[in-house]
């Protein structure tokens, strides 16, 4: 049987489960920052093959602006993380609720 | 517009431009100035009234219309005025006795603070009366209807310091606001039926194409709204505390003009009523019940104005009595020289307050004649003409209603008895007035001085009064002047006649008797030592106007006030405010149970975000595409 | 045939590194396993005929932002047991179940030919050239407004890390401030 892009797909489709769960049930910032991560390269993936099946080359391209975004997240994020910690010491997000309503 | 056309309308425009001068430099010019200004104007118009009527004397000149402009034009209404007989008859009464009344204020309101407002609202007055008798359709009739209601306001409560007088004025203004509501409904028919509301159009297609029952239910409408202005039954009630306001407001507006517009307003939808025989019977009757319940009432009355104010009730019952039985003529005849007798019973009445310093019961005063000479002589005149007393005015005019009455027969008859009865009563109550307060002994407070009014008085009342003594000549059986005057306004209409011959002779002689008769009871009663005492159960009856006020004002009042409450508690602070707030309160509720959503966990926001994914991707799977 | 064992081969070391990082009670552990992910997903842009993403891919993401991620890590502290005991009621079923309806969801999605479109095979070049003129014909908009959008991260992150407290701090404080948190 050959690889199709349905394939690529489900394969994307499960690593971005994985991915949500790992934002929704842990607590470390830094872990479900990772699972952020995580999720964008499912659909990276998912891109790609999609660009693939189609022919063009328009899935690279998006990929290729998703991952320059990612990066200027990651940096960002990470420091904000940074700074959140030196204020509180705590890398728990659960700690974070001062926006309860 | 040529010369004629110009005077009608400066007859107008003089006494609104003047009014609008003195609103604005009434307190620069002062005493007498403003006075005089007002009574310039006033004496202005009448001369141009004299001038242009004099045209119909010679007889054969046609009503003229005089177009002014376009007021609504969708509906095809326009303002214009008409200059016949009648509007020239009323015009020269309206200009000629509020002339002499403005000269007599002059005298009357001397060291009041406000002169220039009190003659800018008389002027006010003149106008808006005369855009009422000339207007050439229901339109500026109405107009002028209602700005003489609003003058009639201002001037009863010119004094609005005392709160009776600010009273009087509001329960005037809402009184006739009660039969206006029915006026504005007959112009509303009236115009349903004919598309116009030009007199011209309505009266000359009202024979032809008004059915019985509309021209009964127009009339009757119409009937209401002069029942209002002119305080006849059961719309009366406000003239009596009008008496408020300045006495030559009461002379002017409540004897002489305002309250004969009811009675113009018949006379010149004549072509109207003829076509409603039920209508103008129940013009006669109410006209005729209101002139002896009035009569009665007046008998009983302490305070000097208020006979004369239950007076011109009843005396205007004379003249709707004349009006409904078709004797449009005899009507107008009395209207004249009730102006004129009338204005001078109220200017004299003003001269011996003015004498007294404000003092108005008969109870205290009497023997005035010594001190009050002019005055006396002119308020004897006014007596005898309004008692009926031949050859002064009075006679001729309620002798030619009381005749035309009972020549018509049958069921009028019975309205001619009570007229002759009003009329005794009418001499009675008179000379009771007149009694108490000019002869008999010196009744009045210590230090008071009575004086004889200043000269811009007196002149006043002498003219009026020379008036009232010679008015009847207008209208003599042997010279019916007044009637051929006014023959072109009253053209094709069913015309009530004079009774033939010694009829009129015998029916004369009744009416004189009539009044001797209650001028000796009077005489008898009053002018003894001892006067009566006017106690007990029918007289205080009679004094408190058989309890109407009291009616009306627990009724109509309360139940007003009551309304007032209701909305106020009910319908807007529960109600409304009720609405708006709890709007507010559902806004605040539906908040705070929503508050709980917020737990400031963002793994939880992130379980909200995965939950809308999944229904967004449920529901484009269910419609299986984008 | 060899893309069929790559695809086995590297797809499980992908759901194996996913699930590390998930799971992993030592965030360097997750980092690590992150990183396999990322390595698995490159090569399967390889099999996907995009080689310059997948290029790109190892140098900017499994070279420069894991990096950033370890550092960040063992600055904040890795011997830091986390407690395990979820404090929110109902998070943990909740969580599963939607994100197995969602991965239910997409995977039927799959069948549709609307997802996923009809056609096979490798035709689309991804050589660097083709993509370039890609980039920077098509898409050069976007690519510049990308760059600004690296500009504006670049500067918001050294603002963030300036201005701590609300103090409008000198440069060789804030350098001092961040020596001294150094572990």
């Amino acid at each position: 049987m050959t690889v199709t892009a349905g394939w690529y797909l489900a394969l994307a489709a499960v690593l971005f489960v994985v991915g949500a769960s790992g934002l929704l049930l842990r607590r470390n910032a830094l872990v479900m920052f990772m699972s952020v991560e995580l999720m964008l390269n499912a659909a990276n993936l998912s891109f790609v093959a999609a660009g693939r099946q189609l022919g063009v080359l328009d899935g690279q391209a998006a990929v290729f602006f998703v991952m320059v975004v990612a990066a200027a997240e990651v940096v960002v994020g990470l420091a904000i993380i940074v700074t959140v910690f030196r204020r509180r010491a705590t890398a728990s997000v659960d700690d974070l609720a001062g926006l309860k309503g | 517009m040529e010369a004629g056309e110009v005077m009608v309308s400066l007859l107008i425009l003089l006494p609104l431009g003047g009014s609008v001068l003195l609103l604005a430099l009434g307190r620069r010019l002062g005493e007498p100035g403003a006075g005089v200004l007002g009574t310039l104007t006033v004496s202005a118009s009448f001369v141009l009234a004299a001038v242009a009527g004099g045209d119909f004397l010679a007889g054969g000149a046609h009503a003229t219309q005089i177009p002014w402009f376009d007021w609504l034009s969708p509906l095809g209404v326009r303002a214009g005025l008409l200059w016949d007989p009648l509007s020239a008859l009323m015009a020269l009464v309206v200009t000629g006795v509020g002339a002499l009344i403005h000269l007599y204020s002059i005298g009357y309101m001397k060291g009041d603070p406000r002169v220039g407002r009190f003659f800018a609202y008389m002027n006010l007055f003149v106008a808006s009366m005369l855009i009422l008798v000339l207007a050439d359709g229901f339109a500026l009739l109405f107009v002028g209807w209602e700005l003489v209601g609003l003058c009639s306001y201002l001037l009863i409560s010119f004094w609005f310091e005392k709160p009776v007088a600010a009273a009087a004025g509001k329960k005037a203004f809402v009184v006739n606001r009660v039969g206006d509501a029915g006026f504005l409904v007959a112009l509303m028919l009236v115009f349903a039926a004919f598309g116009s509301l030009d007199y011209g159009e309505v009266l000359g297609r009202a024979a032809g194409e008004l059915s019985t029952g509309m021209a009964t239910a127009i009339t009757l409408l119409l009937l209401m709204g002069a029942t209002g202005k002119s305080a006849q039954f059961p719309l009366y009630v406000w003239l009596p505390d009008a008496m408020e306001g300045p006495t030559p407001v009461s002379a002017l507006i409540h004897a002489a003009t305002m309250v004969t517009a009811g009675v113009f307003m018949v006379a010149r939808t004549g072509a109207l009523f003829d076509l409603a025989p039920a209508s103008a019977a129940v013009v006669a009757a109410v006209g005729i019940g209101t002139a002896l319940y009035a009569a009665t009432i007046a008998v009983a009355q302490y305070d000097i104005k208020r006979v004369l104010a239950y007076s011109t009730i009843s005396q205007l019952g004379y003249m709707f009595a004349g009006v409904g039985a078709g004797a449009y003529v005899a009507g107008m005849f009395h209207l004249t020289t009730h102006a004129f007798f009338k204005a001078l019973l109220f200017l004299g009445a003003g001269a011996v307050i003015h004498a007294l310093a404000g003092e108005q019961d008969l109870r205290r005063m009497g023997g005035l004649w010594r001190r009050l000479p002019v005055t006396t002589v002119t308020m004897v005149v006014a007596w005898l003409a309004i008692s009926g007393i031949p050859p002064l005015a009075g006679f001729w005019s309620k002798d030619e209603i009381l005749a035309t009455l009972f020549a018509r027969g049958g069921a009028w008859r019975a309205i001619w008895a009570i007229g002759l009865l009003t009329a005794l009563l009418t001499a009675f109550y008179m000379s009771r007035l007149i009694f108490l307060a000019f002869f008999g002994e010196q009744r009045w407070a210590e230090g008071a001085h009575p004086h004889e009014a200043p000269k811009v008085m007196t002149v006043a009342l002498g003219a009026l009064a020379v008036l009232a003594l010679a008015g009847g000549v207008v209208n003599t059986p042997w010279r019916p002047g007044l009637e051929h005057f006014l023959e072109p306004a009253f053209e094709g209409l069913d015309l009530a006649h004079l009774p033939s011959g010694a009829t009129q002779w015998v029916l004369a002689a009744l009416s004189v008797a009539a009044a001797a008769v209650g001028i000796l009871l009077a005489a008898g009663a009053y002018l003894r030592a001892r006067r009566p005492a006017e106690e007990g159960p029918a007289w205080e009856l009679l004094r408190r106007g058989y309890g109407v006020d009291e009616a009306y004002a627990r009724v109509f009042a309360a139940g007003g006030q009551a309304a007032a409450r209701f909305t106020d508690q009910t319908v807007d602070q529960k109600g409304v405010d009720g609405l708006v707030n709890g709007l507010g309160v559902l806004v605040r509720t539906v908040g705070e149970r929503l508050r709980p959503l917020q737990t400031g966990f963002v793994r939880q926001y992130g379980l909200g975000i995965v939950l809308g994914a999944v229904a967004l991707l449920a529901w484009f799977l269910s419609r299986g595409g984008f | 045939m060899v893309e069929l064992v790559l695809f086995i081969i590297f797809g499980l070391a992908a759901l194996f590194g996913a699930v590390t990082t998930v799971w992993a009670r030592n965030p360097v552990y997750s980092a690590l396993g992150l990183m396999l992910t990322l390595f698995s997903v490159a090569v399967f842009y390889v099999s996907n005929g995009a080689e310059f993403v997948a290029a790109v891919q190892v140098i900017v993401y499994a070279g420069a932002v894991m990096t950033l991620f370890l550092f960040v890590i063992m600055l904040v502290g890795v011997d830091r047991a986390e407690d395990r005991r979820e404090n929110l009621p109902v998070q943990r079923p909740l969580a599963l179940g939607l994100l197995v309806l969602f991965g239910a969801g997409v995977l039927v999605a799959g069948r549709f030919a609307w997802v996923t479109g009809s056609g096979g095979g490798r035709s689309a070049e991804g050589t660097v050239e083709a993509l370039g003129s890609e980039l920077f014909r098509r898409w050069v908009l976007p690519f510049e407004l990308t760059a600004l959008l690296l500009i504006i991260a670049a500067a918001g992150t050294i603002a963030l890390g300036l201005f701590r407290r609300g103090e409008a701090e000198a440069a060789d404080e804030g350098e001092a401030g961040e020596e001294e948190v150094a572990p």
